[in-house]
Parts: C-alpha cells; structure tokens; sequence
C-alpha cells in the first residue's frame, strides 16, 4: 500500500511549511511570508527560465499561503504554464491551484480552456482525469460553454476507462447545475442509460446515478432487478464495493433514492419485485449483525433508511409501512443516539399515512420518555415533532399535558415553535373547550414570552364563540390574573375576557366587579403602551356592565397620568372614553359597548404561522446590505413588529382581519399592475395567462417578466410524456427570500413537489424541473403559484403553466386519398366542431405554416386541392387513449365578418372547449381575418378520432359543405 | 394528468476538516461561496460542531443544511447535505475516506494533512466530485493512488 513521507518530492516547500509551524507570533508569520512571496516573485521575474520542478514548488507555497488566509495576486501564468506539462505531478499542482484560485481574467481562461481541451484530447486517462476534476471544481459559465458538448462524448465513448467515465458524468453533472442552459439533452442520452443498466461497472453506475434525471430520456423508468441484485447479494460478492460486510451501500441508497423521484410501477411485476426487494432489506434489518463494528451497522441502516423512505414515498403498502415502522420502533431504544434521532425523524413521515398512523401510535410512551430524557436537543426536537404527527383525538390530551410540562424545561431555540404546535393541537382535538382554554392559559403562563398574537387572539376567538365556555374562562383568567408575576400576554387575555364577560362571574363576591377592576388596574402601570390601551378599552366596558365601578373608574381616566399621557393614542382613549361615559345615556352605552359579534370561522391563523415557520421561510435574512444572514429555525422573525396591533384599530385593538400573513396580493407589491394588465381571458382572479397565450405553439421562451423577476421556460415533449424546464431569474441586486413555488393542477389532477431553494441571490437563477404526463384529456392548465419576499414585502404570482393538450400531439403524414376519406367519416353534426374567428396580423404564409407545425400536428402538403387552404393531421397521445385529429384552416383574404357554430355534443363537450381555447390560443394573434374553426370529435379505427376544422370563410358558401363536398 | 415537480439536489455542499482550534485542515467547497462567507461558514461549524460530545448524534442541523460530521483524535471532519440527504450514508463516507488517508499516509495524523496538503485535494477528487460521492472502493482509490504516486 503507498505511503508517502512528509512533503516529499518539494523539499523547499516542506522547510516553508515548517518555518511557517515554528512562527511564534502573527507578524513574525507575515514577516515569514513576506519574505517568501519577494523570493517567488524574484524568481518568477528573473530572467534565469525556471524549470518546471521550480515552478512546481513555487506555485505550490503561493497556494499554501492562499490557503493559510493571504491574498495572491500572481503567479497565475505560471500555474496556467504548469498544465501545458507532461509530467503529472507539475500538472496536478497547476490544476489544483487554478481550481482554488479561480481568476476570471478572460485571457487565462483562454489558455486555461486550452490546456484542459488539449488533455481532453489527450487520451492519457489520467491527464484527462485532472482537466475534468478542474472543470467539475470550476464549474464556471465559460467552461460549460466550452465543455458542455465534449464531455457527453467522452462519457458515451466506447473506448474511454472507467474511472474516466465516472469523472465525466460527476463532471457534466457540475456544468448542469451551473448551465443547465448549455448540458443539452441529445442522442447520447440513451447510451447514458446504456451504461446505468451495464453491471459490469459498479462505479460508473454510481457516477450516473446522481445526474439529474431530467437528463435521462424522458421513458426512462429505474428498473428494479438491478437493485435486487445488489440487496440480496451475499456481502462476497461485490469485492470492490463492499463495505464492512454490506454490499454496495452507498450505491444502493442512490438507486433507493433515484427511485423516489417516479412514482410506483404500475407494471404489476415490476412492482412485485420491488416490494420483494424492501422486503429483503427489511428481513437483513433482523439478521444477527456480521460484525459488531458500528460501520456495519450504519452502512446497512443507511439501506434501511433509504428503503424506508421509498416506502412512504409509495405509501400505497400496508403491510411494508406497518414493518417499517415496527423497525423504527425498535430503533427508538437503540443505544445508537443516532439510530435513536434518525428513527424518531423517519417515524414523523410514516405517522401521516393512513396505514401506518396507528402502528405508530403505540409507541408514544417511549417518545415522551425520549422527550424527557435525551441529552441532546436535537433530539429532543424530533420526539416533539413525531408526538405532533402523532397525535389525534385519541391521545391529544396526554400529548398536550407532556408538551406543555416539557414546555417548563424546553431549550429556547425550540420553544415557539412548541408553543405553536400545543396551540394548534389543543384548538383541534379540543372535546371540551375548558380544556381549551385551560391549555392556552397554562401556554402564557409557562412560556409567555413565545406566545405569539396569534394564539392569544385566537383563544379570545374562540371564547367569543362559544358561550359554552365563556363564564369558565372569564373565571379561569381571573384566578391566573392573581399571580403576583402574571405574563403580559395573560394580561391582553384577562383584559379582554373580563371586559366582555366579567358579568357572567361577577355574583362571587370574591370577584366582584370592583375587585376585577382593582385585579386588572393593579397590572395595568407593569404594561405595554398597545396592553394599556387593551385595558383602557376594558375599563371603559365595565363601565357599560357594571354601573357601579363608574365612578371609581372616571376617576382613573380622569388622572393626569391618562389623560395627559404623552402617548397620543392612549391619551386619545382616556379622553374619548370619559366623555362617552359621562354624556351618553345608558342606552347608547349599552348599543356602543356591546358584546362583540362572532367571528366569522375560518383556518386557524395558527397553524399558517406554524407552516410559515416550517417552511423554507425559517429562514431570516437581513436585506439591507443585501448579504445572507441565513438563521436557523427558530430564529428571526418571532413577534414581527408589523403584525403588532394598531392600538388605534377598533374598541378592544384586536383586528378582525386575519393577522398572520399580511400575505394579500394587494399589499402594494409590483405585482398588482401586472394582474391589473392581465386581459378579460384570465380564468381565475389574479392569475397571469398573458405570457400563457404565447406558449400554444412555442416551447420555449419568457413566460412572465417584471421588474423583480423573469421566468423563462423551456420544455419538449413526446408522447403523453413532457419535461418543463422553469428558470427564475432574480432581476433585482437583492436576494430574495423565502422563495417558494407550487404547482396546483385542478380537478383530477394531481402533483408533487420539492421545494426549490428558499433564497435567490441578487442576479441570481434557479432552475426548476417539472415532469408531466397526460393521463387523459384535460382543458385546465396546471397553475403555478410563486412567493417570495423582496425588501420585506410578500411577492405573491399566479401563473398558468403552458401545458395544453396540443403539446401530446403526435404528427400523423397521410395521403389525400385518406385523409379525405377520414374526413368523410366524421361526416355526423356531433363530430366536428368549427369556429370562426378573426385575426389581428398579417396573414403570411410561413408565420400560418410555424404556428400549425408549432401546434404539433403534421402539416400535410399537396393533399387540400385548394393550395390556400391548410390540412394537418395529428394524434393527440394520452395515457388513457389516443385521439386522432384532422384540421383544416382556410385564410380568407376577403375577410368577411361570419361567425358559424356547429352544433356541439354534450358528451363530447371536453374536446370542444379545448380546441375552442386553442383556436383562441394559436390563431388570434398573428392572423388578422376571419376564419372559421370546426370541431369534429368522432368514433373512429382507434380509440376515438377527433377532427378539426380550421376553416376560412369564402364570401356565402358554407365552410363545411365545401370541404364535404371536396 | 401527471407533474411531477423537483429540483435538482446538490448533496455535499462542502467538506471541512478542522481541528479543535479550528484551523481548517481542508476546505472543498462543492458551492458557489466568496471568501468572506468562507470564513464565516468556516467559523460556524467550528462553533456548532465542537461543543457537542460523545452522546450527541453525529448529525447537526445547519442554516438549511445539515452538518454530518465525526470526531477523529483532534480532528473533525463535517460534511455539509441537504437536510433530506442520508445521514448515515455520508457517516460512512466519511469513515471511508478517512480510512482511506489512514492507508495512504500510513497511519495518518494532522501533520501529514499539513505538509501534504496539495495531496489530500487529489485524495478528494477521487473520492468525491462535484458534490457526489465518486468512488467508495478502498482498493480502487488506493490502487489508483498508488499509480499516481509512481508518476512523475
């Protein structure tokens, strides 16, 4: 086995090194250096050539000094010169340095692009090796631009090593996600996957495997023996790859893993076999260990995970799910922390499946106990969360009792969000709403400072709805109230409750109405300017409620220390208040103070706070120097000052609007002029379709642009298959944050999604892949919706996804013969379908011809007898069916005003409106005459033939007779 | 109809090896970083990683990431995944390459990752690229190794 001495090979490099290490102070380092830096500088100057040893070792200390934190400004050419070597080691330092000191001088990256295309070239393998390593570190625009069609070709070519092969695909890989512009998908595509099925070469497979999928054909589907193979084979027989006597591990969790990216076989012995391979993981979860090392053991629960993971991807097999989760359960009493922290995680996605939801259930005793006792927070986190997945009716009161005592001891960077979670649970299982309320007092007393609005305003919501509860929890307050340190927040609520309902427990003498207002009053100089306006606002209700606490309480307003208040909201409050209880006559008092109505219900503005935190939005950036402050969950963004009530905002300062998000489209951003622009045609309110018109018969281009973001899609599509490539460009020099996107598909559509990355650098774009398949016919497109937050403000964009049924047609060529014959058969009113429509352009021959191709179907020449008229056939390709379609569109340059409707079936009503929206669609713009379009769906040789008539109108004579005629 | 909607997932981010002073023995960074946030993400995980002990797991969220790291003798070496990405995968990974060091350099210690720095960059690239994991056979990198010590 090699071994290499101390530095051996640059003995001046290894005395540098050690001079550096013996440095008993900073300067005395930077003495150090100094010295060192005028001696290379000297010698790169010196008239005396270097040879390539010396400048080997040279460019090598200037790297070490780079590295120990110094700036370099030289030396660059003598790394460049350094590639142009034959020797290795001479090569390798020049890479290594041009790697980590990238430059962007566009004259070396000329020489340097040089030397890598020349040991591209090479067919040294190891030379090739060290110019693809240099690119997959680089990874820069002008190498991909340079490289991006190359590597594909060393990848796939017969001829290249292995080790090669791995190093171009990790390489491409790079260059893709730097310039997925540039890594173009092409006819090597297939031999790419060639390769992935090729098991003769393990690394090269596991090189393949990570590349984005979208780079594979769009029908590649992972085939599961291989994986099969792997798992069930004896730890013997892979060599090589295994390790601590787990065959292939790190390759099997990247197949594991590639297969979460598609959904579950529907080849019923593909699936089959699948599931007989997470079986097989599963059983070796439960075979003795083959070594006590805890390498073993993490190599083979690395597979376990894995597989774990694919199953609640699928989460479609009982049975698989039920096993996963009693594995998990063991793993919950490991002694393996880690095994303990990965269980408890695992088990927090299986506990919202349907299969597995009571399986995991039965372990709550232990989780509590892990919240109770784990030593590391992190941990401690995962029980919290898995007992929120877990709960429900059953269990939410013993769930809640343990958070809320967890509550007492709990580590700050997790406690709001804990406090979030009690909330929202103690809100949905709540049977009985005096546990309820009993729940959220304990809340603001053990953990008040984390007790957002949101909770507070919601208990007195609910309280304010239910009168079931309302003499309980103007009770329960009152007695919380009496705590000689009561938090804030308990105030807000006590305030408010006892403003409202203070009545209902007024008959105690023990709170009675004077002892309530001396209870509130006595807390009243502890508080807040927005929590002494609250109690104000009370008062000026008891006065209302309780005739007798009048005097006492004018007399308070009365002071100097309300009514002069040099607060002008509260002064404003004191003041208006005092004169509404001295003039106004009990009945007006009685109309103006009034209990508060209802609110009207709606989702909790809780749990879309607990989302929002969750999200990708944890995170909390500052703007304004416009550099990353990314913090951990928890972090930021609690009490955010904008959502602090107005105290100005209505009697009691609670707002009736939902206070969470402050997430309105009409919040001022930008965006409101671009909705305002969008034209009549837009289906939904606030969605964006401008961009969506110009797609029907294009496949790339801008779909949306302002003046923060432009979107630009690029996409293909074959058969009932398509990729979409979404490119978000930050426009702007700020990053933006909580970039979030979601693609809704209405009706029976349905998707899945990742989430991108929450932040946008400043000039920044990210890419976003999206694979479809058109299962049946549809006419709604799928809508995406961005947020983000640009300067603090929520940007909030709607916009149709040009995905429409023309993008699956097939073109079909036919002759004349047939496809009048076709024609011919459609001949029912129900089979067709014709609009007449006018068009806004020119109407040129070459633009008609680009947007029917564009369209997707086969243009036929030579086959109308009428060279004016256009003829095209095409089959539109579904997962369910094939539609077949003829379409006819006949320009009339006599534009003649003429709408002509054929008479629709209703049964067939879907192929209509689409063909009536892609008439709109494709036509309206460029054209700028009247034409007719007619829809003709029909029963035909295969499953069902549509066709369409575009037709022109010529003067009097009927569309459709000519052609039936013809 | 059927989207599917996901982004690409770049798995390692970085790869640190500190010590418990925090000088950086090796920094691979795998993203687009300028050298002030370096410095920064360099000082974090020194803070984050070093004050946890033998009963935390090996595993520490970080920003949006996760560190997965492992202690050996006075040096940690932290890789920087996505937080969906396999904890117990790039444990290994870890364990993998530093077997691999101990083998090149012959019962590896800090100093030889000092004097050999230029080295533990070629070790690397053999291991990992482009923020994947590129080869994780022992024998093959060190037979490789081997053939590229021999060269001149």
């Amino acid at each position: 086995m090699p071994a290499v001495s101390k530095g051996d090979g640059m003995r001046g490099l290894a005395v540098f090194i050690s001079d550096i290490r013996n440095c008993k102070s900073k300067e005395a380092e930077i003495k150090r250096i100094n010295k060192e830096l005028a001696n290379i500088r000297s010698k790169f100057k010196g008239d005396k050539a270097l040879d390539g040893y010396s400048k080997k070792k040279y460019v090598c200390k200037l790297l070490f000094i780079f590295l120990l934190g110094h700036d370099i400004d030289f030396g660059h050419m003598e790394a460049v010169n350094l590639l142009s070597s034959n020797k290795y080691t001479e090569k390798q330092i020049g890479y290594l340095f041009i790697s980590v000191l990238v430059n962007s001088n566009s004259e070396l990256i000329r020489l340097i692009n040089n030397a890598i295309k020349n040991d591209l070239s090479s067919r040294n393998p190891t030379f090739m090796c060290l110019a693809l390593h240099c690119i997959a570190n680089v990874g820069s625009r002008e190498m991909a631009e340079a490289f991006a069609g190359e590597i594909p070709r060393i990848l796939v070519a017969g001829d290249t090593m292995d080790s090669v092969k791995q190093s171009a695909a990790l390489c491409l890989l790079r260059l893709y996600k730097a310039s997925p512009d540039l890594v173009l998908m092409g006819e090597w595509t297939s031999r790419v996957v060639h390769l992935l099925n090729d098991q003769s070469c393990m690394s090269v497979q596991r090189s393949i495997l990570p590349l984005p999928h979208c780079l594979y054909p769009l029908d590649f589907n992972p085939s599961p023996p291989f994986l099969l193979q792997i798992v069930s084979s004896a730890s013997t027989d892979l060599q090589d790859y295994t390790y601590y006597f787990v065959p292939a591990p790190w390759l099997s969790c990247k197949l594991l893993r590639l297969l979460q990216c598609y959904p579950p076989p529907e080849d019923g012995a593909v699936k089959g076999r699948l599931v007989e391979c997470l079986e097989t993981i599963l059983n070796k979860a439960q075979e003795p260990p083959k070594s006590k090392k805890v390498q073993h053991s993490n190599a083979k629960n690395a597979i376990l995970f894995e597989a774990i993971s694919l199953i609640i991807h699928y989460d479609s097999e009982p049975n698989l799910l039920v096993r996963a989760c009693n594995q998990l359960g063991q793993f919950l009493q490991h002694r393996e922390t880690n095994l303990r922290y990965l269980a408890l995680e695992s088990m927090c996605t299986l506990a919202s499946s349907e299969f597995s939801h009571e399986a995991v259930k039965t372990h709550i005793e232990t989780v509590i106990n892990a919240l109770k006792t784990e030593r590391d927070v992190s941990v401690r986190q995962r029980a919290a969360d898995l007992l929120y997945a877990m709960c429900d009716r059953s269990n939410a009161k013993q769930i809640v009792a343990e958070m809320l005592s967890y509550l007492e001891t709990a580590d700050y960077s997790i406690r709001e969000e804990m406090v979030l979670k009690v909330a929202i649970l103690a809100e949905k299982y709540a049977v009985d709403y005096s546990w309820y309320v009993d729940t959220i007092l304990n809340l603001i007393r053990i953990a008040g400072d984390y007790v957002s609005e949101e909770v507070w305003y919601r208990v007195i919501q609910i309280v304010i709805n239910r009168d079931d509860v309302q003499g309980y929890a103007a009770k329960t307050v009152f007695e919380a109230l009496q705590a000689p340190a009561c938090h804030e927040n308990m105030v807000k609520v006590g305030g408010y409750i006892l403003g409202e309902f203070g009545n209902l427990i007024a008959g105690d003498p023990r709170s009675s109405p004077l002892v309530q207002f001396n209870l509130l009053h006595s807390k009243f100089h502890l508080c807040s300017v927005p929590t002494r306006a609250l109690l104000l606002s009370a008062y000026i209700k008891f006065i209302n409620l309780f005739p007798e606490t009048k005097a006492t309480i004018q007399e308070v307003l009365r002071s100097d220390s309300q009514i002069r208040n040099s607060d002008v909201e509260l002064q404003q409050r004191a003041v208006e208040y005092l004169k509404l209880s001295s003039i106004a006559s009990t009945d007006v008092l009685a109309t103006v103070l009034e209990e508060m109505p209802p609110f009207p219900e709606r989702e909790s503005s809780i749990l879309a706070k607990l989302k929002k935190k969750k999200g990708p939005g944890a995170v909390s950036v500052e703007l304004e120097d416009g550099k990353e402050r990314g913090e951990l969950n928890g972090g930021g963004d609690r009490g955010g000052d904008a959502s602090t009530p107005s105290p100005s905002a209505d009697l009691l300062g609670l707002r009736s609007t939902a206070p969470a998000s402050g997430a309105t489209p009409s919040a001022g951003s930008l965006l409101v002029d671009v909705f305002s622009e969008a034209g009549p045609s837009a289906t939904s309110a606030g969605v964006n379709d401008d961009g969506f018109l110009r797609f029907v018969c294009k496949n790339n281009g801008v779909l949306f642009e302002n003046q923060l973001l432009q979107i630009g899609i690029k996409s293909e599509y074959r058969q009932n298959l398509g990729r979409m490539y979404l490119f978000y460009g930050n426009k702007t020099s700020v990053q933006f944050v909580s970039f979030n996107t979601t693609v809704s598909c209405p009706g029976e559509l349905q998707s899945h999604i990742l989430q991108l990355e929450p932040l946008v650098e400043g000039g920044a774009q990210v890419q976003q892949v999206i694979n479809i398949e058109c299962l049946t016919d549809f006419i709604d497109a799928p809508l995406l919706n961005i947020k983000f937050r640009y300067g603090g403000a929520l940007q909030n964009i709607s916009l149709k996804l040009p995905v429409t049924i023309n993008k699956f047609f097939q073109p079909t060529e036919m002759a004349a013969a047939d496809f009048f014959q076709r024609w011919k058969q459609l001949s029912q009113p129900q089979q067709e379908a014709q609009k007449i429509f006018k068009a806004s352009h020119g109407m040129d021959t070459e633009v008609l011809k680009a947007k029917l191709l564009g369209l997707g179907t086969a243009l036929l020449e030579n086959v109308d007898p009428n060279p004016e008229n256009y003829v095209c056939a095409g089959v539109i390709q579904t997962k369910a069916q094939q539609v077949g379609c003829l379409l006819r569109l006949e320009p009339n340059a006599q534009a003649q005003v003429h709408t002509h409707k054929s008479a629709v079936n209703s049964n067939l009503q879907v192929f209509t409106q689409m063909f009536n929206v892609i008439q709109v669609w494709a036509f309206a713009g460029p054209l700028n005459d009247f034409h007719i379009l007619v829809l003709k769906p029909f029963q035909h040789c295969f499953l069902c033939m549509l066709v369409v008539i575009i037709v022109l109108l010529e003067h009097k004579s009927s569309p459709q007779s000519k052609i039936f005629h013809s | 109809m059927h989207i599917r909607l996901h982004t690409l997932n770049q798995s390692i981010r970085f790869i640190l090896i500190q010590n418990r002073a925090g000088k950086t023995r090796l920094a691979k960074w795998y993203m687009q970083f300028d050298d002030d946030e370096k410095q920064k993400l360099i000082e974090e995980v020194h803070a984050v990683v070093t004050v946890r002990d033998a009963k935390h797991t090996n595993f520490v969220e970080f920003r949006n990431f996760k560190i997965i790291y492992r202690r050996y003798a006075g040096l940690y070496f932290c890789i920087c995944v996505d937080v969906t990405d396999n904890n117990l995968a790039y444990l290994e990974g870890i364990h993998n390459f530093v077997e691999v060091l101990n083998e090149y350099f012959h019962n590896v210690c800090e100093l030889d990752l000092v004097f050999n720095f230029y080295k533990v960059y070629t070790v690397v690239d053999e291991m990992f690229l482009a923020g994947e994991i590129r080869e994780t056979s022992q024998t093959k990198v060190l037979k490789q190794l081997l053939m590229l010590q021999s060269l001149e």
